[in-house]
């Protein structure tokens, strides 16, 4: 009985240290089993950002190169794409720059992926400078390339890819010289008949018998621009007439340094004609640089002293209209000549003639009648001719480049500047 | 000496100004934006020139006592008062100084009045240009009227290739002889420009002896 209570004693007490044991187990497993899942996690885990944050490749074949035709103080850098470039995970290049090959590279610039050229500009000329090129991904990590070097930027002394302008200029200036030489060797040279300037010498002489002064306007531009400079030249002519006849001219200028300058011609003009008494100063005078302000100073003048002839020769813009109009409201006989393609048509319409683009160029040697000058408007005629019969090979190469029927558009170059 | 030496300033200045298109270098580029520097000074003193003779022409009229001398009054208050007004306001152009409002309260408005006048005159201008006398006039009177329908809505109700003709006109037409037009301004002004600069052309200084 006892032996049987010891064991049922023994047998309860190990009943528990087993149940004990039991759980302790279990709770072991448990937790060996909630460790081993967290690690796997971890692993999970450590895996997926390694895929994420894989290294992003720099970009390859890096150059850099003096920037051509320039004042120098610039490098063109270039490189190909790296090719993480499509996988939409970049942001752009960066650009960094060095004296030395290994060390102290500094941030010159940022470009998009798209990009695979860059410009580094205001470095200094004829000094080493290094080169690398890192890939910028989202993330902002940067992976860069190998170092290239060294270069040097430096200024050129001329530019190549204008050298087509070049060579024509050194025809224009052949063509000018030799039929310049050529009038002035005897040579009669065909010019073609410009009605707008034969109507010139009546417009004065209709003047003259009217007892009225003639307005002779060269527009609002400034000396700078040919087209003045082409109607104080025509002003040069058309005061010797004026000179002649004795006909009052009036000049309204709208730039101080035109109105100087026209003071000058007409002076000279009215000496050459044997009338320096007959020049006033007060005929060419300022009157303003405000656009509008000009046209009514201008319109007034008209209005009030009804000139017979107005002659609008120069640059015009908006106000063309205006004047030209008010002028043909006092029954004035007009000329213009301008350059200005968007205000022919007001002209034309409201003039009697028209100088149209190149004619107001042409006029002073029209007028004058000078060999010289003529043999300088047959040069310019030639080469206008020659740049014509280029201008039909180059469209008809253009068409058959563009149709297939030949490889290249080979005359494009010829029509490219820099 | 007269002419030769405003002929040879002429010359230098002018091949300069070509040659520095060719040549990038600073040391030309550097002297070319000097001598551009040198325009603006210069035009500074001119604009003191332009007043004196806008000044010595109308006090003549006054003087005279030409029949428009009242114009002549009104200039040379105008100028004298916003001159004055100028000096007398520290701040001039600042909203609310008396230069500033005499500017946008007078010369702004009567400027804009001059100005939308020219709608007036495009409308006579285009009755004069549009009388159908000659077969030039009548083809620019057909082709202002495509062109006028088909910039507004009523022109593709109409019809739907108006404004399709509308474009063709101005891209085929009106753009080649535009084109045509600046090739020739172009060559001219190259000639006009060699002539100048070799003294082949000297009418601006009062023509040849």
């Amino acid at each position: 009985m006892l032996a049987d209570r010891g064991l049922a004693r023994v047998g309860r007490s190990g009943m528990g240290s087993v149940a004990v044991v039991t759980i302790a187990v279990a709770l072991f497993l448990c937790a060996g089993v909630a460790l081993a899942q967290q690690d796997g996690d971890i692993e999970t885990a450590e895996t997926m950002t390694e895929e994420v944050l894989q290294p992003l490749m720099p970009p390859t074949a890096v150059t850099a190169v003096d920037t051509p035709n320039d004042r120098g103080s610039s490098i063109n850098v270039t490189w190909e794409h790296s090719p993480d470039s499509e996988s939409g995970t970049l942001l752009g290049y960066s650009i960094y720059r060095s004296a030395h090959p290994e060390t102290g590279f500094a941030f010159a610039g940022r470009v998009p992926f798209v990009q695979d050229n860059y410009r580094d500009s205001g470095i200094g000329d004829n000094e080493p400078t290094y080169y690398r090129v890192a890939t910028v991904g989202l993330d902002g990590r940067e992976s860069l390339s190998e170092t290239f070097g060294p270069v040097e930027a430096f200024p050129q002394w001329f530019n190549g890819d204008r050298i087509n302008v070049m060579v024509a200029v050194i025809i224009f200036v052949i063509a000018i010289v030799y039929f310049v030489n050529a009038a002035r060797s005897g040579k009669d040279l065909f010019i073609r008949r410009l009605a707008g300037l034969d109507e010139m010498d009546n417009a004065v002489g209709r003047a003259t018998e009217m007892g009225k002064p003639i307005l002779y306007i060269t527009g609002l531009s400034t000396i700078s621009d040919v087209a003045t400079i082409a109607g104080i030249n025509i002003l040069g002519e058309v005061a010797k007439k004026t000179a002649e006849y004795n006909t009052k001219l009036i000049v309204p200028c709208a730039d101080p340094i035109v109105m100087a300058v026209e003071q000058e011609v007409v002076k000279e003009a009215y000496a050459k004609a044997g009338r320096p008494d007959a020049y006033s100063e007060d005929d060419v005078f300022y009157l303003t640089r405000s656009q509008f302000a000009y046209v009514a100073g201008v319109n007034g003048i008209m209005v009030r002293q009804r000139p017979a002839t107005i002659l609008y020769m120069g640059m015009f813009y908006a106000e063309s209209l205006v004047l030209a109009e008010t002028g043909a409201s006092i029954g004035a006989i007009q000329i213009a000549g301008t350059d200005a393609v968007t205000q022919l048509p007001f002209f034309i319409t409201s003039c009697d003639y028209t100088l149209i683009g190149e004619e107001l160029y042409a006029a002073s040697a029209y007028l004058s009648r000078e060999p010289i000058l003529l043999g300088g408007l047959k040069g310019q005629d030639t080469v206008k001719f020659i740049a014509g019969v280029l201008l039909i090979v180059a469209v008809v190469v253009a068409t058959l480049a563009a149709t297939g029927v030949i490889e290249t558009n080979f005359m494009a170059p010829l029509f490219v500047t820099g | 000496m007269r002419r030769q030496i405003p002929l040879a300033l002429c010359f230098i200045a002018g091949l300069f100004m070509a040659v520095q298109y060719f040549i990038p270098h600073p040391t030309v580029q550097d002297t070319y934006e000097i001598v551009l520097g040198w325009l603006q000074t210069l035009l500074a003193f001119a604009f003191l020139l332009g007043t004196v003779s806008l000044i010595r022409m109308h006090f003549h009229k006054i003087r005279n006592r030409a029949d428009d001398r009242a114009f002549s009054w009104v200039t040379l208050l105008g100028l004298v008062s916003m001159i004055g007004l100028g000096f007398l306001h520290p701040q001039h152009q600042l909203p609310g100084s008396p230069f500033n409002l005499m500017f946008l309260n007078v010369q702004v408005p009567i400027e804009a009045t001059m100005f939308s006048l020219l709608a007036f005159y495009i409308a006579s201008a285009a009755f004069r240009a549009f009388r159908a006398r000659t077969l030039e006039a009548t083809l620019l009177l057909v082709a202002a009227c495509i062109v006028m329908l088909g910039r507004v809505p009523i022109g593709d109700l109409i019809h739907e290739s108006i404004p399709a003709a509308t474009q063709w006109i101005l891209n085929v037409p009106n753009l080649a002889a535009k084109r045509g037009v600046m090739i020739g301004v172009g060559l001219g002004m190259m000639a006009t420009s060699l002539k100048i600069i070799l003294g082949i052309e000297r009418a601006w200084m009062g023509g040849s002896d």
